[in-house]
């Protein structure tokens, strides 16, 4: 018998003298907040160091008097002009394209407000590269948008924290107002 | 630690049908995965997707692309499914590579969004937000093409689920 198998689905099982089994994933869960009320901001904290990159998956609608707003991140509840981003959006009509730095957040993403078509969402899938290493700037992307029939937006965006602190917290939030009941993002971590 | 992103199923397409249908869909996940690396068995034909065996008109999507010489977007409401693409095509003439992700698709408060980038190198690259106006948890989904041209054999589709803590 092998010490060490690999599996179809990426994880492997490792036997032990104990006779135990030990199962490793290189895509974990880490931490999931879904409110339940109006709230500003969903935070993840603690993040561990020891994986190799990040990513966040999540849905989330606003409280602003809009149809819709981008969705913002910052780290380390740094509140400080360091994130730059670039962003490319369709909103049906035209294809557009901007950008800025020395902001005080980063964006990832586009959400549904309170004029848009009740119980229509947005969704952002995040990922933050390196996010612990001391050596480089942190990157995150973002592939996001809402669909509220009629209205819309498909954005591609990018971010950089221009620091080189280890990322231990992100702090997600609308543009304007509050996240409403049902907003819910995952944070997973994803070994390299 | 329990495994976090699992494959649930995955299949070819038979060349003699134009859609494949995942069912039976457990609702133990956080959101879904479905990768497509497929083509028609002959012509052309639009990838679509339907939630739940829904056929009335409850589906939109905002699409932006980039064909090689230009941005483009675009917009469709009240349609009987999500229309995955707005440049890229299925066709019999080079695969097309397809990722959705279904966000948070067994809650039953929200409506269901879809995000979707699809590549086609001769033809364009799109990015596809969707919406299926039913707050019903996604138990089936089935892809096809709009046009009704077979999908090829050698087409593959898997769905993951992806379990958040």
């Amino acid at each position: 018998m092998p010490l060490i198998s690999t599996l179809s689905n990426a994880s492997a099982r490792g036997y032990g003298f104990t006779g135990g089994l030990a199962i490793t994933n290189s895509y974990e869960s880490i931490q999931t907040v879904t409110l339940g009320s109006t709230q500003t901001t969903i935070s993840f904290t603690s993040i561990p160091s020891t994986f190799k990159h990040l990513q966040v998956r999540g849905i989330a609608r606003g409280t602003f008097a809009s149809t819709n707003l981008n969705l913002c991140m910052q780290v380390n509840s740094d509140t400080s002009n360091s994130y730059t981003y670039h962003q490319l959006n369709g909103d049906g009509s035209s294809a557009s394209a901007s950008g800025g730095s020395a902001q005080s957040f980063g964006f990832v993403g586009r959400i549904a407000q309170a004029n848009a078509t009740a119980s229509a969402f947005g969704a952002s899938v995040i990922d933050i590269l390196d996010y612990s290493d001391t050596n480089k700037y942190s990157t995150i992307r973002a592939l996001g948008g809402y669909d509220a029939n009629g209205n819309g937006m498909m954005t591609l965006m990018s971010s950089a924290y221009i620091k080189t602190d280890a990322i231990s917290s992100i702090q997600i939030f609308g543009n304007l107002g509050d996240l409403v009941a049902y907003s819910s993002f995952a944070l997973y971590g994803i070994r390299g | 630690m329990p495994s976090t992103y699992t494959p649930i199923a995955t299949t070819n397409g038979t060349g003699s049908s134009s859609s494949i249908t995942f069912s039976s869909i457990p609702s133990t996940y956080t959101d879904l995965i479905l990768i497509v690396n497929g083509a028609t068995a002959s012509s052309t034909g639009n990838p679509c997707l339907r939630f739940n065996g829904d056929t009335g008109t409850n589906y939109s999507r905002t699409n932006l692309g980039g064909s090689g010489s230009s941005a483009y977007t675009d917009r469709e409401t009240s349609a009987n499914r999500i229309l995955l693409i707005g440049g890229v095509y299925f066709s019999n003439t080079l695969n097309t590579n397809l990722i959705v992700h279904i966000q948070n698709y067994s809650n039953t408060t929200t409506y269901k969004s879809t995000l979707c980038r699809a590549n086609k190198a001769t033809d364009a690259v799109d990015a596809n937000v969707g919406m299926w106006r039913n707050t019903a948890a996604i138990n089936s989904l089935t892809f096809f093409t709009a046009s009704g041209f077979n999908i090829s054999s050698d087409s593959t589709f898997t769905l993951y689920g992806i379990a958040a803590a």
